[in-house]
């Protein structure tokens, strides 16, 4: 083998080895090819408009906050949000993901691993007092389960101009947001917190709008239920 | 072979000592430090999925919050020091001239391990962008494009200085890192930022998925697998005394591994909303990536012929061997996960833990080790403290990467069956819960394994120091002129 390399030097050796540069050139152009021809296409696919078309709404103030919290725990680290297209996993979540489903999703949040179950569909499953007692202490809920308690998220408080702060960059971004929305946000944040609360309050549970678990809850809910009319989340289970 | 493999079997210069080897000392003592709390860390995570507990009600402490630590602790914190430092030694040796800045050099190397510090204090704190590899938030991105960059720079002029014509291989492989990670990083973190420790990708959706994982797979292509065979052709042929098998098979393989690999990453997103065009071509092309893996395989088994017998006593061979053949089964395990129907499976479940790791610890954890063992006696001038303690080491590690994988697999078959198991009546038979109860032996077998592993870690840092410690000899340059 060594001898035959060195008698007959290949065009490789002669033509690249030497250049650097010329080199470092092709293994950019090499490396590129594959995600140009993947990733490109993707754009006339996710979109605004299309989002738009099929009635998918954009989360509210409170449910980015509980979003920016589910991201901050790392709860996509454990639940996976994607149900895929088979029996078994629509008889357990519900109707499969579709992909303008996720097109207010910055960032996605599909996760890769179900240490716990999916979270795709759990909007509407369970009551809002639920939500609140699993996370003070999951083992009420579900005895075996091995997932850590959040007993903080009833401690710590959302801030209005901090959630503010996300919706103006996620506006920024391309989400539909109008001017006045990003200025009423406090008072979206506090109304639809209320709601929460007086639901919560009929279970018994004492709670604040700007709890942090109201957030959460808030976004959790809303899982799932992409379309206000509710149409995409019902129809996958028929099919 | 080509004279680039001589080269590699070349004594250094004897005039003076040309190369800057304080800066791959600096980066050694953080590779101890780095394995030490990156797989401790991992090791404590692991603890937490058995004994849900161990948090102790901290809400820094939680699974959620320190599994992407131990992540990036043991990519960019372990195997990055690895690789930079492992880079530093052999490419002035190869290119025969000292890195082209000194000071370029010394600032990559605090400007990473700032930034390390940067993520293990945001990331427990709950600072963090989500997606897997890439969750540090944009002001440490920007200092890590800076970093990386600078690094990047200094070793394009370290070759533009070089005093021998031909590149070799291993160049080539360092080169395709260097040049395919700020790539990857910029386009994965474009953001609109809102606040100075939040931002919001441009992409989103399905889109945001399928470039964070074109990023994520190439993470694992250009970090834990390119620069290391680079280092494999360069540590390897000097281990064995041998040349590099096959020149020609280096070549071939080289530019099939960097141009398919890009390619594969959709195969994290099969049976999700993805295109299915899109899903296909992950699919297609990481079956396609067997070839250029396995030529590297080859190439380094192969490199070993005539030094087998050395194998029995030499614990570098030892660590190097084990590390190529794991890298020849993950990458066989790996293009058959990314088969719909095997993915319909394995998807979401343990074994992709045990995937993960069986080339994460095999690979990349084995080889780290036998550079390590080889450079510190020659940077340091003194002959390992005990060549005994290191093939403890490595026995301690092989079996504990056997019980880790074997456990995961066995976790993740058995859950991706529950979950799709059906009764008479066509009802789910188990529920999600009664799955999770099952896990918890397999959860307990892959803890020992990994406080194994842990602790063949422990076992090289006492080596380690044990080694630098010892008196210098009185005749000075007898390791290091081999």
């Amino acid at each position: 083998m060594s001898n035959e390399t060195e008698s007959k030097p290949y065009w490789h050796r002669r033509l690249l080895e030497p250049r650097a540069g010329l080199f470092a050139v092709l293994t950019t152009v090499v490396i590129s090819i594959g995600g140009l021809v993947e990733i490109t296409p993707m754009f006339t696919v996710t979109t605004a408009a299309h989002a738009e078309a099929a009635g998918i709404e954009p989360y509210t103030p409170l449910e980015v906050a509980g979003r920016d919290i589910y991201i901050r725990e790392g709860c996509y680290v454990c639940h996976s949000q994607m149900v895929r297209p088979f029996r078994d996993e629509t008889l357990r979540y519900g109707a499969w993901s579709r992909s303008e489903e996720y097109s207010w999703d910055r960032p996605f949040l599909l996760g890769s691993r179900r240490i716990g179950p999916d979270l795709f569909r759990v909007g509407g499953k369970y009551p809002d007092a639920w939500h609140y007692e699993h996370m003070k202490d999951p083992r009420s809920i579900t005895p075996q389960s091995l997932m850590p308690p959040y007993p903080w998220l009833a401690r710590w408080k959302i801030d209005p101009e901090d959630v503010r702060a996300s919706v103006v960059a996620l506006k920024r971004v391309g989400t539909p947001y109008t001017d006045e929305e990003v200025e009423q946000v406090p008072a979206a944040l506090q109304a639809q917190g209320q709601q929460i609360v007086d639901r919560m309050a009929t279970a018994g549970i004492q709670v604040a709008w700007d709890d942090e678990i109201v957030a959460l809850t808030a976004y959790l809910q809303r899982l799932g239920k992409m379309n206000k009319t509710g149409k995409i989340a019902d129809a996958g289970g028929a099919e | 072979m080509s004279n680039a493999a001589a080269l590699a079997t070349q004594p250094s210069p004897a005039v003076g000592h040309p190369y800057d080897d304080a800066i791959v000392k600096k980066f050694v003592i953080a590779m101890v430090v780095w394995a030490v709390v990156g797989m401790t860390v991992g090791v404590y995570i692991a603890a937490e999925l058995a004994f849900w507990q161990l948090n102790l009600g901290i809400p820094q402490l939680t699974f959620g919050r320190l599994r992407p630590l131990h992540t990036n602790a043991v990519i960019f914190a372990f195997a990055c020091n690895v690789v930079f430092g492992g880079m530093y030694y052999s490419i002035q040796r190869l290119l025969q001239v000292r890195m082209w800045s000194d000071g370029l050099s010394k600032f990559h190397f605090w400007g990473w391990q700032s930034i390390i510090v940067a993520a293990a204090i945001t990331l427990p704190m709950g600072m963090t962008q989500s997606k897997e590899y890439a969750e540090l938030i944009w002001p440490i991105d920007l200092a890590i494009a800076v970093v990386f960059l600078s690094f990047a720079f200094n070793v394009m002029m370290t070759i533009a200085n070089r005093k021998v014509q031909h590149l070799y291989v291993a160049i080539w492989f360092y080169m395709s890192f260097l040049i395919t990670i700020p790539v990857l990083h910029v386009v994965n973190n474009l953001a609109i930022l809102a606040t100075l420790t939040r931002s919001y990708p441009v992409y989103s959706g399905m889109t945001d998925a399928l470039v964070q994982w074109w990023y994520g797979h190439n993470a694992v292509g250009f970090v834990l697998t390119t620069p290391f065979l680079g280092l494999m052709y360069y540590f390897l042929p000097r281990a064995a005394n041998r040349p590099v098998f096959s020149y020609r098979l280096s070549i071939v393989h080289f530019w099939a591994l960097v141009f398919l690999y890009i390619w594969a990453g959709p195969h994290h997103l099969l049976y999700s909303a993805l295109p299915d065009w899109a899903q296909t071509l992950g699919m297609v092309f990481s079956i396609m990536l067997i070839a250029p893996s396995w030529g590297g395989m080859l190439n380094g088994l192969l490199t070993l012929r005539g030094a087998w017998n050395r194998l029995r006593t030499d614990p570098i061979l030892k660590f190097m061997v084990v590390a190529v053949s794991f890298y020849g089964m993950s990458t066989f395990e790996g293009p058959m996960m990314s088969i719909r129907a095997v993915s319909a499976l394995s998807h979401y479940t343990n074994w992709v833990i045990g995937h993960v790791h069986s080339g994460a610890l095999g690979w990349v954890g084995m080889i780290s080790f036998a550079i390590l063992y080889w450079m510190v006696p020659r940077l340091w001038n003194r002959e390992l403290y005990s060549e005994r303690l290191a093939t403890y080491h490595f026995w301690i590690a092989t079996i504990g990467i056997v019980l880790y994988t074997v456990a995961m697999w066995g976790a993740g078959i058995q859950e991706g069956l529950n979950w799709r198991a059906l009764d008479e009546n066509g009802q789910l038979a188990y529920s999600f819960v009664d799955t999770t109860l099952q896990m918890k032996p397999y959860f307990y077998v892959r803890l020992l394994g990994g406080l194994m592993y842990l602790s063949g870690v422990l076992l090289m840092a006492y080596n380690l120091i044990a080694t630098v410690q010892r008196p210098e000899p009185a005749v000075s340059a007898a390791p290091a002129a081999k």
